[in-house]
């Protein structure tokens, strides 16, 4: 699109400042200076004699207009100065002209440019803009209910799903700076790569805002480290899925949940986010229960699983534990089972505590079965206050509770002899329920109820599975 | 005007929804004969029927009340359950 070179005006009737300064326009052209008025809802209002409609606002968005009115002077084909508003000043600086608008106020502010309204600034995106969109573009009939479109295709977890248009997927990668066409790695299992928009794709799918898109980033990157084992844990006919934990700055900015029904519905961040990158296994990497995905039982886990940790509290943060400092943001993915509840009402000291906590760890994945599935513990507020006022750091917390989850038991680990007779007495002593580093400890929760939530993961952990992978939430 | 979504997936099928795919043999499956209630399209199936019949495959016959309109939902859940394979008549 060519612009003329002399004084170019973009307005619209709409605009008490437009109205306002028309006369001016009016005033520029009749003193000789090559005027073209753009105008943006009615062609009929500017006084001007050259007038170009501008209804589909394509001039407005090449000329990267966001208030109306404004003057601008082309020279060469180029933009040689821009007045944004009325102000006299401006305008005869602009335009050269002196004693412009006599009885006018001296300036008055302008009104938003109809490009850069909600839902209009995308759609012109698209239309005019430089977008890349790396995805195949898919029609549905006019009669065709997108949303059962969706389903059809089989890209549905078996909730409804958000149809991806362009513009909600172009209103997604505005969530972060990284380009669409870039690879964050390759999807298991089918080891599809899965760039930043299908990543944006599937989050527009489980409903996130775009602001979530650089944590939905960093969970997807961290699931697609080798340490994490995406393939096997998807594969595997255990129960687990895919866990998020959120530390850091972004959790207020992007209005997350620690509190109350922390591990629950209804926080539209939490939910989407780990719903997103479930999406993700299914669709870019192919991974479909009872095909790739062999989940005896699965969980409820697996229709995406993510919250906040509160850190409020004295402890170090999950993240700060893994090297990211509390002023930065980070996400921490474990797998995980259902959470299991565990009630201790009377405990006001660490120690009965600990002793109830760790009679139900004992139990977890089978009561004789050693070297178990790691756990992440979510510490509730009243169950973390008791180990606050007694000064428990984290880490004394952990060391009791690997003391006292020890079992008398066999180390049936997995992988091992399929024959081994599951309730055979130890030969003497005690082995570790759990692996070294395999407790982990997290605060969350409402502030009433003395609780704490045990969530396992997947029997297969370190080398032969599965590791917890934290990376730092970028742009 | 039609719709345009952004495909989720990995892109390895092709954009056009595929049908199931057929099996290659009827050994061990249950065949479901469809009569939409389309003159003589009962003479076709019984002779379908007797067919399938002598080469040992279970059949199971069904029949639309009126084939102007879709098959009732109920129709379509009692065959979906019971038959692996569905023949249907469509012709006069």
């Amino acid at each position: 699109m060519q612009f003329p070179d002399g004084i170019i005006a973009v307005v619209k009737r709409d605009c008490p400042t437009c109205e306002l300064a028309d006369p001016v326009l009016k005033e520029i052209e009749t003193r000789g200076l090559p005027l073209t008025v753009y105008v943006q809802d009615d062609p009929g209002f500017p006084s001007a004699a050259r007038v170009v409609d501008d209804r589909e606002l394509e001039a407005s968005f090449r000329l990267d207009i966001e208030t109306v009115p404004t003057l601008l002077r082309f020279d060469g084909g180029r933009e040689a100065a821009r007045a944004i508003g009325w102000h006299r000043g401006d305008w005869q600086a602009l335009t050269g002209l002196e004693g412009l608008g006599a009885g006018l106020p001296e300036q008055r502010p302008g009104c938003g440019s109809k490009s850069v309204e909600p839902g209009i600034a995308e759609r012109l995106a698209l239309r005019y803009g430089d977008v890349v969109m790396p995805a195949r573009r898919i029609e549905v009939a006019t009669l065709e209910d997108p949303v059962e479109a969706c389903y059809e295709r089989g890209w549905s977890d078996g909730l409804p799903v958000v149809p991806p248009t362009e513009e909600r997927v172009y209103r997604m990668l505005q969530g972060t700076t990284r380009a669409a066409d870039e690879v964050v790695g390759l999807a298991p299992p089918n080891h599809s790569p899965c760039t930043v928009a299908k990543v944006a794709i599937n989050a527009v799918m489980a409903g996130c805002k775009p602001e979530y898109m650089p944590v939905v980033l960093a969970a997807v990157e961290a699931a697609f480290d080798p340490a994490f084992c995406l393939h096997g844990l998807l594969a595997t006919t255990w129960f687990s899925g895919p866990m998020v934990v959120v530390n850091g700055p972004v959790r207020p900015a992007i209005g997350m949940n620690w509190r109350g029904n922390v591990l629950g519905q209804g926080n539209r961040a939490n939910a989407t986010i780990g719903r997103a990158l479930q999406l993700i296994v299914r669709n870019v990497g192919g991974g479909r229960p009872q095909e790739a995905d062999q989940a005896a039982f699965g969980t409820p886990v697996k229709y995406g699983f993510c919250f906040a940790e509160d850190e409020s509290t004295p402890w170090t943060s999950l993240a700060e534990d893994r090297g990211v400092p509390r002023e930065r943001s980070a996400v921490t993915l474990f797998s995980a089972d259902g959470p299991i509840g565990v009630a201790d009402q009377k405990s006001r000291t660490p120690e009965p505590l600990v002793d109830s906590l760790a009679g139900s760890l004992r139990a977890v994945n089978h009561y004789r079965l050693g070297n178990a599935a790691d756990v992440v513990i979510v510490i509730g507020p009243e169950h973390g206050r008791v180990f606050d006022q007694a000064g428990w750091s984290k880490a004394d917390a952990v060391a009791a509770l690997h003391a006292a989850t020890r079992i008398e038991g066999i180390d049936l680990g997995m992988g091992t002899d399929d024959d081994a007779p599951i309730a055979a007495p130890a030969a003497g002593g005690t082995i570790p329920k759990f692996r070294e580093g395999g407790i982990h400890l997290v605060r969350a929760g409402g502030d009433a109820g003395m609780f704490s939530a045990i969530i396992p993961g997947w029997l297969m952990k370190g080398s032969l599975g599965t590791d917890p992978v934290t990376r730092e939430v970028r742009t | 005007m039609t719709t345009t979504l952004l495909d989720p997936t990995g892109e390895l099928d092709p954009v056009q929804r595929q049908p199931l795919a057929k099996p290659a043999r009827l050994d061990g499956l249950t065949v479901g004969l469809l009569d939409i209630s389309k003159a003589r399209g009962d003479v076709f199936l019984d002779r379908l029927h007797e067919l399938l019949g002598d080469r040992g495959v279970t059949v199971k016959r069904y029949k639309k009340p009126t084939f102007t309109r879709p098959a009732p939902l109920e129709l379509v859940q009692k065959m979906a359950g019971e038959v692996d394979v569905v023949v249907e008549g469509l012709a006069d």
